[in-house]
């Protein structure tokens, strides 16, 4: 006989408290897990909506400030186009989108309005609200990969024509117009407007965002920078920095980067995204800290009561010469198989359990995390030694007949 | 040699201190065969107890073969138990999720002897005490006798020099509390000191030497 015989035949005497046991701890750490892809997917979610807040941080001429920005004072001064490449390159954690721009002003019916140059795959990314609109394929839409793909087998009509002039080519002689603007000049999808003596064709008039895009006019980068005689120029670069990088010092490496260049953050918006995203870390805390403590205390109690039926056992063992670490060994050799399966059961129910129940619960996707399987069974072993240590190492130390007696 | 000097042993039951056993003093010699009787209640158990290793003593030294059993660690007791003492007990005490042949292995096991030799022992020792049909059975599975024996074939698998059984036939019908006492005689005539607590005169005839205990006290040695 072994040491492993020994616990096996112990756990498999009693297949029905061997189940229960295995029960409570696939249950405790089901729940764990199931709570926690659940928080942390809501937590990607969160974050990803914030991205609709647009740019937080602007790489702007030196001399510029943020009103010359929403203005589009082009007088304010130039940055090179070469920047976005140097910026891309650069190795800097945390721009998740840079987007550089030329603006200028325009006269059209007697009124000014402001006309934007953009690269319309980077643009794309950085307007979620325009993602989220009627006017784009959603699934051509995604905030991670550039929408180059072939959107042919999946819109149709007017919608493809829209959605593939915006996705893939933004044509010299077109534009986009806002909202508003749309509203005051009169003009629809297909209509001609002049600007600065060039006709171009508005291939969409985007849908209203309530921001400053909803009064501006866009055409390709390329064509502005044309029109304005400035080619390779810009005037600023909008960049969705993560938040988090930037408490941590995003901006000071792109000033040492582009010392000619004034990098500025765009205060709410950080302010916003940081305090939500603290506010869902802690929250997830809070409800780790919680759901360990009540699938815990379900492992220990079992772990607790099970050392204490085994006294009699645990006497008999010392009587015929047992030491106290063989005692020891043989109930945390238990718990180990018990935690490493339970852990293993638990992560896989809890997953299961979190990918079916998330998206009714949280309206989220939830997949599964391969790193929650480590700190499942981290878990549940930790609490099933724990909770097996304190009463196996009592009645291991006393005398074997006080073990006896106590049962 | 085993030895009992002034051992006082006392138990807390209802915020009350009961003394189990009063200052109990006593010399037993190598390879003797004592009986303990009394009335229930009168500390016997707890005097075999006590003088195996089993149980702290309050105040009073036990001393096996000069060493001071209670001057040891739990551990380093442990270890003296595994080398030289056996057990038997009145309920057994065997392990029941083991099968008659793994009980019997279980001291070998913490001799950490390899799993051949215990299987090979285990099954000689079974054969000694009637049992070789009966090696794969839990003890469930065995009359009450059987897991006597089963207990007997256990007690004897590190060969130990003392032998302390608690109320051997308590449990048994006469005839098969006769065959252990019977074997009990057998090994004290290998020269093992066998220490025995029980209720059954005849049982106690059979040692050569008997001592009566009353309220924790020796009356009639």
């Amino acid at each position: 006989m072994t040491f492993f015989i020994l616990i096996r035949q112990e756990l498999f005497e009693r297949k029905q408290q061997l189940m229960t046991s295995f029960l409570t701890i696939l249950l405790g750490v089901a729940a764990i897990v199931s709570i926690n892809s659940i928080t942390s997917s809501s937590q990607t979610a969160i974050r990803k909506e914030l991205e609709r807040l647009g740019a937080n941080v602007l790489i702007l001429p030196k001399d510029a400030t943020v009103q010359n920005y929403y203005t589009a004072d082009i007088e304010s001064g130039e940055l090179p186009e070469a920047y976005v490449a140097k910026l891309s390159n650069s190795g800097i954690h945390g721009m998740d989108n840079l987007s550089p721009k030329l603006s200028t002003k325009f006269e059209a019916e007697g009124q000014s309005f402001i006309l934007t140059g953009i690269l319309p795959k980077n643009e794309i990314r950085s307007k979620a609200l325009w993602q989220g609109s009627d006017l784009f394929a959603p699934a051509a839409l995604s905030t991670e990969i550039c929408p180059t793909v072939d959107l042919q087998s999946k819109a149709t009509g007017d919608k493809l024509l829209t959605t593939k002039r915006m996705v893939d080519k933004l044509e010299k002689d077109q534009v986009f117009v806002g909202s508003e603007t749309a509203s005051l000049l009169d003009i629809t999808q297909g209509s001609t407007l002049n600007i600065k003596g060039t006709d171009f064709v508005v291939a969409a008039v985007l849908p209203p965002s309530g921001t400053v895009d909803d009064s501006r006019v866009f055409a390709h980068l390329h064509t502005v920078q044309a029109l304005l005689d400035k080619p390779g120029k810009i005037n600023v670069v909008e960049v969705i920095g993560c938040c988090q990088k930037i408490f941590e010092g995003l901006v000071p490496k792109i000033n040492a980067l582009l010392p000619d260049a004034k990098v500025v953050t765009i205060g709410h918006v950080v302010e916003t995204q940081l305090k939500t995203n603290q506010m869902m870390e802690k929250i997830s805390w809070i409800f780790l800290v919680l759901i360990i403590l009540v699938g815990g205390a379900g492992i220990a109690n079992f772990m607790y009561a099970n050392v204490n039926a085994r006294k009699k056992e645990i006497g008999t063992l010392m009587a015929l010469g047992a030491g106290s670490k063989f005692v020891l060994k043989l109930f945390f050799g238990k718990a180990l198989i018990l935690g490493f399966t339970g852990g293993i059961g638990g992560y896989v129910t809890g997953t299961i359990l979190a990918m079916t129940l998330g998206p009714y619960i949280a309206h989220i996707p939830v997949y599964p995390s391969i790193g929650l399987l480590g700190m499942a069974i981290l878990i549940s072993v930790s609490i099933a030694f724990l909770a097996s240590f304190l009463p196996a190492r009592k009645a291991a130390l006393v005398d074997p007949c006080i073990a006896f007696r106590e049962v | 040699m085993l030895e009992m000097i002034d051992v006082h042993v006392n138990y807390s039951m209802k915020g009350q201190t009961v003394k189990a056993l009063d200052g109990v003093s006593l010399a037993i010699e190598s390879g003797d065969f004592l009986a303990v009787v009394g009335p229930s209640g009168s500390g016997k158990s707890t005097f075999l107890q006590s003088l195996g290793g089993m149980l702290s003593p309050a105040k009073g030294r036990v001393r096996m073969d000069g060493t001071s059993l209670y001057d040891l660690s739990a551990d380093h007791r442990a270890a003296m138990r595994k080398k030289h003492v056996g057990f038997v007990f009145q309920t057994f005490n065997l392990l029941p999720y083991l099968t008659a042949k793994q009980n019997v292995q279980v001291p070998l096991l913490l001799n950490g002897e390899a799993p051949d030799k215990q299987a090979e022992k285990a099954v000689e020792l079974l054969d000694k005490v009637g049992l070789m049909d009966r090696l794969n059975h839990k003890p469930s599975e065995l009359s009450s006798g059987q897991q006597q024996r089963v207990a007997l074939a256990r007690m004897l698998a590190n060969n130990p020099r003392v032998v302390f059984a608690d109320e051997p036939t308590g449990t048994l019908d006469p005839e098969t509390g006769s065959q252990v006492i019977g074997f009990l005689k057998e090994l004290n005539s290998e020269g093992r000191t066998i220490v025995m607590v029980t209720h059954n005169p005849k049982a106690a005839d059979q040692a050569s030497r008997c001592i009566r205990l009353v309220e924790g006290r020796i009356t009639d040695a």
